[in-house]
């Protein structure tokens, strides 16, 4: 990634400790997006949170990207709704969408998708869409 | 009797309500409310009724046929859209877009601004009972499409800022027409302030009217006019200018209000600023190629990009994986609309009935843009 821009890989379980001192040591406050990547090759799904800064003069032209590799097999990660209440919505799109169980995020029904959706998650890299 | 402001699922006193997703101010988007009688204690967005699968869609085009699909969540301000998918790609690729082709984008980019803004305020005046505003804003919003129009050769869905430019040059002798546009446009913007925003009436309604911290606006993730108007002076032009948004002298505007009112005439002050960058950029744009030639097929290096730009509802963000194959490995459109979303139950509790719509349509929400 260019300049301004930094990603930060950590494991699954140490996600939250750097959450929170991204957004506290940091001031990394404000919640941009959150992206899933199904890696079908890797048999792992990459989760990525996008924050900002508004807060932090200076920092306003940066992002910092804090992504985990999760098993495609077992999807599960913990929710950063703590950490950043703007989350909540992102999450929800990751989880129907790729099949992530976020813990600590409450809702688990479908957001964007029917309500009668019964197929698999249609982001993951094996679901073709329909006409393909 | 007291009224109940914790929401009790048992209670019987609570009654569940859809307003949309066919009400005719909703629009394709339904809000579930919990009402105690008039007043409002909880609701939740139920987004999704026209979810298309924009990003699914993008893994099976490659670059250049992608653009046209991915200005339709919002036809409004589809140049903004693409901009940061053009940016993104441009990254990846390296390219070096021509000057006039960055000051065109510019142009195209704050004249969508100006389409999308007077489509929301007078949607804003037509939810306040104010239909002298809606007449007016459709109308003088016609100039400014027709404008668009010369330079993209559509009304809304132009897919002029393509990677690596844009589409066309624009033609000769417009700079004149688009001069004196802006011109009757700063004098009809004079009139819009008298008779709608400082009207007593829309004071009345929109005034103090879910009103929104600075601190729960970060907090929220909130993005655009809906954080500028807490007051929050945070503008990606400003401060992360891309597309040569640093040759331009305009200030961001910001409210201290976080009200419904505020976040309507935030973006009356922004049309103002756009309509400075607009006539600064037409004489002062520079002679030579609009953009590179890229083919029907680029060739797009592996790699990761995150791209931002300013759109008229805020931050659009584009986070663009390729694996060096003809199309993207994966591709997220971060739109404003899903990011202030996380807004709307957070201010619709509390009130009454009749402050919904003046609510839910002062987060300028775009039900296409977040569903993608």
């Amino acid at each position: 990634m260019r300049e301004k821009r930094l990603k930060v890989t950590a494991p699954s379980a140490r996600i939250k400790e750097l959450a929170t001192l991204v957004r506290d040591e940091l001031g990394f406050d404000h919640p941009s997006a959150v992206c899933g990547v199904d890696w079908i090759a890797k048999d792992e799904i990459e989760i990525i949170y996008f924050v900002s800064s508004v807060s932090r003069t200076g920092y306003q032209d940066f992002v910092v990207a804090l992504a985990e590799r999760i098993p495609r097999g077992n999807p599960v990660a913990p929710s950063l709704i703590d950490v950043w209440t703007g989350v909540e919505y992102h999450e929800r799109e990751g989880q129907e969408m790729l099949g992530v169980n976020f813990e600590g995020n409450p809702y688990k029904g479908h957001f964007l998708l029917p309500e009668d959706w019964n197929d698999m998650p249609p982001l993951r890299k094996d679901y073709v869409s329909p006409g393909r | 009797m007291a009224i109940q402001t914790e929401y009790d699922p048992d209670s019987d006193r609570i009654m569940a309500v859809a307003f949309g997703p066919q009400h005719p101010g909703a629009g394709h988007f339904r809000i579930k409310l919990w009402l105690d009688g008039d007043y409002l204690v909880r609701s939740e967005p139920d987004p999704g009724y026209i979810h298309r699968g924009e990003e699914k869609m993008s893994e099976y085009r490659n670059y250049i046929q992608n653009v046209p699909h991915l200005e339709r969540p919002v036809i409004l301000d589809s140049s903004n859209i693409l901009f940061p998918y053009a940016l993104a790609v441009d990254e990846l690729m390296g390219n070096k877009v021509p000057d006039r082709g960055q000051y065109l984008r510019v142009i195209m980019s704050e004249i969508n601004r100006i389409i999308s803004h007077m489509y929301f305020i007078a949607i804003e005046g037509l939810f306040t009972g104010h239909t002298t505003l809606i007449t007016w804003c459709m109308g003088d919003r016609d100039f400014w499409i027709d404008l668009a129009s010369r330079i993209g050769g559509a009304r809304v869905t132009f897919a002029y800022i393509i990677p690596g430019g844009v589409r066309n040059d624009m033609p000769e002798g417009l700079t004149e027409k688009a001069l004196k546009t802006c011109d009757w446009f700063e004098k009809r913007m004079d009139e819009y302030e008298k008779i709608f925003f400082n009207n007593p009436l829309v004071l009345a309604r929109m005034e103090k009217v879910g009103v929104l911290s600075s601190e729960d606006a970060i907090r929220l993730g909130a993005v655009g006019t809906v954080l500028r108007a807490s007051g929050v002076k945070s503008d990606l032009r400003k401060d992360e200018p891309y597309s040569h948004y640093d040759d331009f002298d305009f200030d961001v505007s910001s409210l201290d209000g976080g009200d419904s009112w505020s976040r309507a005439y935030v973006a009356l002050l922004e049309m103002r600023q756009s309509v400075r960058i607009i006539r600064q950029a037409f004489k002062n744009i520079p002679p030579g190629p609009v953009r590179l030639k890229l083919g029907p097929q680029p060739r797009v290096p592996a790699g990761e990009v995150y791209a931002r730009a300013e759109a008229a509802r805020g931050e659009m963000s584009f986070y663009l994986v390729s694996d060096g194959s003809p199309r993207p490995y994966r591709l997220k459109i971060g739109s404003p609309s899903f990011k202030n979303m996380r807004v709307l139950p957070h201010l619709l509790r509390n009130v009454h009935v009749a402050d919904i719509p003046i609510i839910y349509w002062s987060l300028n929400y775009w039900p296409l843009e977040a569903d993608r």
